[in-house]
């Protein structure tokens, strides 16, 4: 090609690609500085940020992580729900997910297009119609509730009950632990109202992660499993020994997903009474907006934006790291594709014979 | 419509199915398949009863609603949620603005998205890989991470508080950019490199050319972005405050935590968000094949 078509290439380049840079630019990057040196500020919300305050260093970090006093203590409420919702959300999500997806994958099966629309019906609609949904049915007297009645269970004031499942067992535990809460609290476990959350995260997004394992499920090959199964591999050892091991990136993706998306829940906080009861549902994206927006500490909540920001990158990156140490090296990799041949190679013998 | 769909579409894959070369299955083979059955009727069962008790209590009184949340039929059909909902709740005027926040944004989406990926697929251009690569960083920052520094740019230049500061922060997409990038890494290049030496232009080649290439891409983008904007809740608490501006996610997160007086109004609730899943729920039974579809040739690649 000649040197006038690349220069309009490079021009056309630039020109398709500035209506992206300019937005992503202008409110994503810019916001971020901004945000940024106003979490180092002592901005109260009146005018502009810049020329209306003082840059105070440190502080507004200091305030949530390290001074005792009730700013502290909300950030250590909120991260310890948290954390308790992400131990129990991703694990849940991602075994339901892979179970419903190695179920609707059989061959077998009937109505396989019937039950993905079901499973999947939940993720399309928005967090705010599920949630208010969510609301009816968990209350007293309310859908489920009554079906738990049934089995002469008295079902709890779901969205009321800020006990912690776990405080029967760990509530006599001493001591103090870190961001000014005793352990008995950093140990008493998900309130009854944040199980309803859990249950809520699991109800919604098991069915997308249910068609990116469908997706894997489908490009490993049939002939594999049924050389395993020719091999006599029961249906439990099939699924352990050779289908999981196959779909390890796609496990990897759901888990580093799940992770990522459980540390921003916000919608559901919002609409259910802003971390009520008892603070036992308070998130750390929601606490940073009620910081700003509600008692007008802005460089606090803005604060508090990064330190979530800080603990999604940490945990991603650890999870990686994790997940990678397990993972096949070059021989690894070298040995399942042995395995793999023979296999394959026994199948066809077994289907000669 | 969508039992037929679903057996057409269960028809179409037995038949493509291979037959078993041995039938080798026994009565324990069968008896797991009839527990996988129970299952997954059972779990079926509970992931859609929800919704279908969500409608039927809309129709049903307040008091018939708190006592029998489990009744698929109200005792007696009251439309009284859908009468407030369309006289003294502003739905309409959520609805609207939601309607127009979505179409532009959708529109603005797939027209912007699929020209930055075009370019960083295709063009060469100097700089290239440094836009590609912040791009990939710019995915990584999460949403929630961006609501206050959004709220504090749009003060900053005037638009809290307006359609445009509600639609602009949201018309490009790093993750569509990205869809559409790889999209135009799978198709041959053979046909626009003919079309370019017959002289065509570079911007006409994509518009004639590229773009209905590319259609299967933009209608996966168009999806998403429409469920996006259409669900999109954060976004519009932080970027406007007047209740003229409340779309159907902020409007209906205002009757849900009961900003409007008090006494449980689960009808009216239920009623307002079964309306508002519905257009959501029509474009995922229109490409419902194609959403299966997409996400699973998006992983392949």
């Amino acid at each position: 090609m000649s040197k006038g078509i690349r220069g309009a290439e490079g021009r056309y380049g630039w020109l398709f690609v500035s209506p992206a840079i300019l937005i992503i630019g202008v409110f994503l990057v810019l916001p971020i500085v901004l945000a940024l040196y106003v979490s180092l500020s002592n901005w109260n919300g009146l005018g502009s940020p810049l020329g209306n305050s003082d840059f105070i260093g440190g502080g507004n970090y200091a305030k949530v992580l390290v001074d005792t006093g009730l700013a502290q203590r909300d950030f250590g409420t909120a991260i310890r729900n948290n954390l308790y919702y992400v131990i129990a959300v991703v694990p849940l999500q991602t075994a339901l997910a892979l179970f419903l997806a190695v179920q609707v994958n059989r061959r077998m099966l009937k109505g396989r297009g019937f039950f993905r629309t079901a499973f999947y019906f939940p993720s399309v609609t928005s967090s705010i119609a599920i949630t208010t949904i969510f609301i009816f049915l968990f209350t007293s007297s309310g859908a489920v509730n009554q079906v738990i009645g049934w089995f002469g269970v008295n079902g709890p004031n779901w969205f009321n009950d800020p006990r912690g499942i776990l405080a029967p067992l760990t509530g006599a535990v001493p001591g103090d632990g870190p961001l000014g809460l005793d352990w008995a609290a950093w140990l008493s476990g998900p309130s009854v109202a944040m199980c309803v959350l859990i249950i809520l995260a699991v109800f919604t997004t098991s069915g997308t992660f249910m068609l990116l394992f469908l997706a894997a499920l489908q490009n490993v090959s049939g002939e594999i499993e049924e050389a395993a199964s020719v091999d006599g591999a029961g249906p439990f050892r099939q699924f352990f020994s050779v289908t999981l091991p196959m779909i390890k990136p796609t496990l990897f993706t759901v888990l580093t997903l799940g992770l990522i998306g459980t540390w921003q829940v916000f919608d559901q906080i919002y609409l259910t009474g802003g971390g009520d009861p008892g603070k036992t549902t308070l998130t750390p994206a929601y606490l940073a907006y009620e910081t700003s927006f509600a008692n007008l500490k802005w460089g606090q909540g803005a604060a508090i934006s990064f330190i979530l920001f800080a603990i999604i990158v940490a945990l991603t990156l650890l999870q990686r790291w994790v997940l990678r140490d397990r993972d096949l090296g070059a021989s690894g990799v070298r040995r399942q594709k042995r395995a793999l041949e023979r296999l394959k190679r026994d199948a066809a013998a077994g289907a000669q014979r | 419509m969508t039992t037929t769909e679903a057996a057409a579409a269960v028809a179409t894959e037995q038949a493509r199915a291979p037959r078993p070369r041995r039938r080798t299955r026994t009565a324990g083979a069968r008896i797991t398949l009839l527990v996988t059955y129970a299952i997954l009727i059972l779990l079926a069962f509970i992931y859609i009863y929800p919704f279908l008790i969500s409608v039927a209590s809309s129709f049903k009184t307040d008091a018939d609603a708190t006592q029998n949340p489990l009744n698929l039929l109200p005792e007696t059909w009251s439309f009284a949620a859908y009468e407030r909902l369309f006289t003294t709740v502003p739905l309409l005027q959520w609805t609207a603005n939601s309607a127009f926040i979505t179409v532009v944004v959708t529109l603005c989406r797939v027209f912007f998205d699929s020209l930055a990926g075009y370019a960083l697929s295709r063009l060469k251009f100097r700089g290239q890989s440094v836009v590609f690569a912040s791009l990939i960083g710019v995915m990584a920052v999460p949403g929630v991470v961006l609501l206050i520094p959004r709220f504090l740019i749009l003060k900053q230049f005037g638009l809290y508080d307006s359609y445009a500061g509600m639609i602009v922060p949201l018309i490009i997409d790093a993750a569509g950019i990205f869809i559409m990038k790889q999209f135009f890494e799978s198709i041959p290049v053979s046909v626009e490199e003919a079309a370019r030496i017959d002289g065509a232009g570079i911007f006409r080649t994509y518009r004639s050319i590229v773009l209905p290439m590319a259609v299967p891409a933009l209608i996966t983008l168009f999806i998403l972005s429409f469920q996006g904007s259409w669900n999109e809740f954060s976004h519009f608490i932080v970027s406007r405050q007047s209740p003229s501006l409340n779309t159907l996610t902020t409007g209906v997160a205002s009757l849900t935590s009961g900003q409007l007086g008090s006494g449980n109004q689960y009808p009216l609730q239920l009623a307002a968000a079964v309306l508002m899943s519905i257009p959501v729920a029509i474009i995922f039974f229109i490409f419902q094949k194609r959403i299966m579809s997409t996400s699973e040739g998006g992983e392949k690649g």
